[in-house]
């Protein structure tokens, strides 16, 4: 039985902080900053947009493509690492507003940045198992990053939402191969009450970043016996610009399977929406048997990697929600730094 | 707002959930019980489309305390295209580009929340129809 992705939606927040404007504030260099991360600027959410409005706005996309009735979802999970509660679900709020309560199974995930993946990973998996017959992962952050902090110049909002199913007649791409790589490794972490995150600077490069990608996207190739040539397209988590481009080098992978889910130089990183939101870039564009590969990356550490093959009816399934390129490059509007802390809660207001 | 409060307005807030009388046909959100057309009973439940275009529309600089923090914000009322109006904040646009006509869909926002440690109230705010 094929088991695959039958609706995904994607939302992006509207405003938007160039790297220059955060940069003048901490007398910062920009231009070394736009050089090293590879990133010019990024999403901002407004004061009321949160990971679960993201949600909602990107199952709602979901829901359109995949023509269902949204009872008939068994599960739904949202990951992310700013959930607005600390005990509450968000995806109890997401299943109310689609419509999909009250026979629906339901969990928040966390996992640093992979935690999207893991709702993903799961909603497969219960649809193949036929515990489900159609189960939903989302992938969301508004990610908060230490004023002056280099997690300030790319920690963004975005959100993606992908629905699993079986129906031959709805596949838009089926999932061929999974794969998990995890161990406890301490790049990048946020501890109770802690209002920003920690990292561990250049340790989360290569033996986190690098070595957690790496070992997945080697141990489901070795899986399913193909090569990086035997696919179209490849996205990999992106913190920065220059991650993906540079753990696909070190994979065998060229830039133009790369660049069509490279969204981070103007998104930012949306952390749990980081992979997701480059998947459906590329559904968005993806012709009828195009092989993509997808593997987040989470601190922590953790990757979870897909292989999908794209289906005929991505092409008529595709415009009936908005594209994630015309939420990223259209409609936007810039922000200068103090709008931006107003609206991210930087400033202390009187009690 | 006591949570139990917009607890019961959530098929409103967050599905649209309207009522269609089944005798003439007459559109209600929130639902009635009794038709003020045909004064029937009898109503089917659907979710409106979230579209629909300004009726008129202002600029509140001085809200109630639960909205202090939101000020400036436009405020319209909507004419839905399930034909219904419904009063509403506008936001993602810039006050000038907000006229009478001007087509809108209602996206999922947080309208306001209890304090730090309260609930947060989630529903529906309209933003400009972009193409």
């Amino acid at each position: 039985m094929a088991v695959g992705i039958i609706g995904y939606g994607a939302h992006i927040p509207r405003r938007r902080i160039k790297v220059e404007e955060i940069a003048k504030v901490w007398g910062a260099d920009a231009p070394s900053y736009k050089r090293g991360l590879e990133l010019r600027e990024k999403s901002v959410p407004g004061l009321d947009e949160d990971t679960i409005t993201l949600s909602v706005e990107a199952a709602r996309n979901a829901l359109l493509r995949a023509g269902i009735d949204a009872r008939e979802i068994g599960c739904i999970y949202v990951g992310s690492e700013s959930h607005p509660y600390a005990v509450k679900p968000s995806g109890a709020t997401v299943a109310e507003a689609i419509g999909a309560t009250p026979d629906c199974h339901c969990a928040d995930f966390e996992f640093a940045c992979k935690a999207g993946s893991e709702g993903m990973f799961v909603a497969h998996g219960l649809v193949k198992a036929g515990l489900v017959k159609y189960g939903m992962g989302i992938g969301a952050d508004t990610s908060q990053g230490a004023p002056g902090d280099a997690l300030e110049y790319s920690a963004a909002a975005g959100a993606a939402a992908f629905i699993m199913g079986s129906d031959e007649e709805r596949l838009l791409a089926t999932i061929d191969e999974t794969h998990s790589f995890m161990t406890d490794t301490p790049d990048f972490w946020r501890r109770e009450h802690q209002y920003y995150p920690m990292h561990g600077g250049r340790f989360t490069g290569e033996p986190a970043y690098f070595r957690t990608v790496t070992g997945a996207v080697k141990a489901i190739l070795e899986k399913s016996n193909l090569q990086p040539a035997d696919f179209k397209y490849a996205v990999f988590h992106q913190p920065n610009g220059k991650f993906p481009v540079r753990v696909g080098k070190m994979l065998g992978f060229q830039r133009e399977q790369i660049d069509t889910g490279r969204l981070v130089p103007t998104l930012g990183n949306t952390y749990s929406g980081s992979s997701p939101l480059g998947l459906t870039a590329v559904l968005d564009v993806a012709d009828p048997g195009d092989r993509v590969l997808m593997c987040s990356y989470g601190s922590g550490a953790g990757s979870d990697a897909f292989i999908l093959t794209v289906k005929e009816r991505i092409r008529e399934a595709r415009d009936r929600a908005p594209q994630t390129r015309w939420l990223l490059d259209e409609n936007i509007r810039y922000v200068e730094y103090g709008e931006y802390a107003k609206l991210r809660r930087k400033i202390r207001l009187a009690e | 707002m006591p949570p139990a409060r917009s607890w019961r307005s959530y098929p409103q807030t967050y599905r649209l959930e309207a009522g269609r009388c089944t005798s003439c046909g007459a559109v209600y959100f929130p639902p009635r019980l009794i038709c003020s057309q045909c004064k029937g009973r009898e109503f089917e439940t659907f979710s409106m489309k979230r579209t629909g275009k300004v009726l008129t529309h202002t600029v509140i600089r001085t809200p109630s305390a639960a909205f202090a923090g939101d000020a400036p914000f436009a405020v319209a009322i909507v004419e839905m295209d399930d034909g219904v109006r419904l009063t509403t904040q506008v936001v993602d646009a810039d006050f000038e580009e907000i006229r009478i006509g001007l087509p809108v869909k209602l996206e999922f926002r947080r309208v306001y929340s209890e304090g730090d440690a309260g609930v947060i109230n989630y529903g529906y705010k309209a933003v400009p129809v972009r193409s």
